[in-house]
């Protein structure tokens, strides 16, 4: 009998990640730019140069260069796996974290649930000439069929994202009166949806925000 | 950059809560990418206690670390003409703080204040008259807001003598200048989520003049239904205005009688030494204390250095507001809200007796 042979094809995979100075550069100083702009005292750069070190090494390069440019706000490294661990033990010590695409996805969703939930954190994206409002963190999070079936998806994340974009418009009276709406609605806890420990639908939720509207 | 498609008219002081109560933003603002940038603003210290309060807004802006340059010109109220230098300036940053120009009386020269309005073309005057946490009067719940044509009325700076004894003095009022005004004010009240808009006239009496006024402000009431639209003539307002201010939100007015009743607000709500305003055109704006830009103090408080920065502090957190630095803004009014609110550190027109210096050093110890 013919002994099986198997020709194991061999296919290597290889991925690139590629980190450019252009962009490690604008994001770094977008991320001072913010939290000048916003009177925050801190920004933290989280990397895994130890391991990814001309990569990582070239974003955390462009974030030093940035910061010398900001004396007045402090700024600081923190390797991504002790960063996750942080997050979850003490978060009040972060402020501002300024992160490559990947970590990015990671530290803002582990961040948001942290700090309430995927479905409260308001968030946005933006360019040099355009900006795209969604949910803060989980922007691939369609929810389940249940929860569309049911209609009980939590509108807050993006009604407050929306509210960001209101703010972009420069209609500044309007994006607080909607926060102010819809904070309301929430720390008056009757009317909240599943996963903030609630069973209300969406409309009960929207007509909420809408009846707090002044 | 994106382009801006929203005019500076709309930019202008949208000021959603009192500025003495707004919270720290609980919900981040996203800037786009360089906004972050200074912006040059041209400034005028004047005449009188006017060095001595835009010095305050200077140091305060200095410690805030404030995205904001500032280019300094020395404009005196007795000069002909503002000198053509400051016009290039104000042209060119689109943004001006001043401090005080005094008129002279009589004399044949035309008011500064007025030449630099007209040239540019800053039609809309506004002051926001509101109680301070922190400082009694009289009336409670006072928020009003005196929105005033600036260019055309009875400052139109038209006058002859007739005969030797006989002098005429025209007041113009154009369609024109009364339909922008009255949508600035409209487009204001809908900006900032105020309920009434009220007209201030005198159309009993200068039935042509004030009437087309009102004509316009009607027009323009029609395309704003959810707004309350009504009119007071200007003798009764004053009346009202010092028996029960709280039935006025948001009044439009044309020159003379906005100067009035802005003046009058201020009084009744605290007082002229803490009251926010500034004046806005298409393409430049013009930041000054709330009302009384002429007032230049009186030569004891120039030479004590006891004038109240407050006024001026404030226009510039609208000025920050209106070069999109919100936070910047914010910070600047709560610092001095807390300042007010404590009560240790007040001028003499609030009832203590500081210095300017120890104003401007409590707020910036404030300052988070």
């Amino acid at each position: 009998m013919r002994g099986l042979s198997m020709r194991l094809f061999l296919v290597s995979l290889r991925v690139f990640m590629v980190i450019t100075k252009f962009c490690s550069e604008r994001i770094a100083k977008y991320a001072f730019e913010y939290a000048y702009l916003n009177n925050r005292k801190k920004v933290t750069a989280v990397h895994k140069a130890n391991i990814m070190k001309l990569a990582d090494g070239l974003f955390l390069e462009s974030c030093r260069e940035v910061a010398k440019k900001y004396p007045g706000i402090t700024y600081n490294e923190i390797i991504v796996d002790n960063c996750c661990m942080q997050l979850v033990a003490k978060p009040e010590q972060f402020d501002v974290m300024v992160t490559p695409n990947l970590y990015g996805n990671l530290v803002a969703n582990t961040a948001a649930g942290i700090a309430g939930g995927t479905g409260v954190m308001p968030g946005g994206n933006v360019g040099a000439d355009h900006a795209v409002f969604e949910q803060g963190a989980s922007a691939g999070n369609v929810g389940k069929d249940k929860i569309v079936r049911e209609n009980k998806a939590n509108p807050v994340a993006l009604l407050l994202s929306s509210a960001m974009m209101l703010r972009h418009l420069q209609f500044p009276s309007f994006a607080d009166r909607l926060e102010t709406a819809v904070k309301r609605v929430i720390s008056e806890g009757n009317c909240r949806t599943k996963d903030l420990g609630g069973q209300s639908t969406t409309q009960q939720v929207v007509d909420a925000v809408i009846a707090n509207l002044e | 950059m994106a382009k801006r498609s929203v005019s500076i008219l709309t930019r202008l002081l949208t000021n959603p809560s009192s500025p003495f109560t707004a919270p720290t933003r609980s919900i981040t603002y996203m800037p786009r990418p360089g906004d972050g940038a200074p912006r040059t603003v041209t400034l005028i210290p004047g005449d009188g206690i006017g060095p001595l309060v835009t010095g305050a807004v200077e140091q305060v802006f200095e410690a805030m670390h404030a995205p904001v340059h500032f280019e300094r010109y020395e404009v005196r109220g007795h000069m002909r003409r503002v000198p053509e230098e400051v016009m290039e300036s104000v042209k060119r940053n689109k943004v001006c703080l001043k401090g005080g120009l005094a008129t002279p009386v009589g004399g044949g020269v035309s008011s500064l204040n007025m030449q630099l309005r007209k040239e540019l073309d800053i039609f809309a005057s506004l002051v926001n008259c509101i109680n301070v946490p922190g400082l009694v009067t009289r009336h409670e719940n006072v928020d009003i807001v005196v929105i005033r044509e600036n260019t055309e009325g009875e400052y139109a700076g038209l006058e002859h003598e007739v005969v030797p004894g006989v002098v005429e003095s025209l007041k113009v009022i154009t369609k024109f200048c009364s339909e922008r005004i009255a949508r600035y004010a409209f487009e204001y009240a809908y900006l900032n989520n105020r309920k009434k808009v009220t007209a201030v006239h005198k159309a009993n009496i200068m039935k042509l003049a004030d009437g087309l006024f009102l004509e316009s402000c009607r027009e323009v009431a029609k395309a704003y239904p959810g707004i309350t639209y009504n009119e007071i003539i200007v003798d009764n307002c004053c009346m009202q205005l010092v028996a029960k201010p709280e039935q006025f939100d948001v009044m439009v007015t044309p020159n003379l009688y906005g100067n009035l009743i802005a003046n009058t607000a201020a009084g009744i709500a605290g007082g002229t030494g803490v009251m926010p305003g500034g004046n806005v055109g298409a393409e430049h704006a013009i930041f000054e204390q709330g009302a009384s830009a002429g007032n230049v103090g009186n030569d004891k408080i120039v030479e004590q250095k006891k004038a109240n920065p407050v006024a001026l502090l404030l226009s510039s957190a609208m000025m920050l507001k209106h070069l999109q630095f919100p936070t910047f803004a914010d910070r600047l009014e709560v610092a001095v809200k807390q300042v007010i609110r404590e009560g240790k550190w007040r001028t003499k027109d609030l009832g203590g007796d500081c210095t300017t210096q120890e104003v401007v050093d409590a707020v910036i110890a404030a300052l988070d």
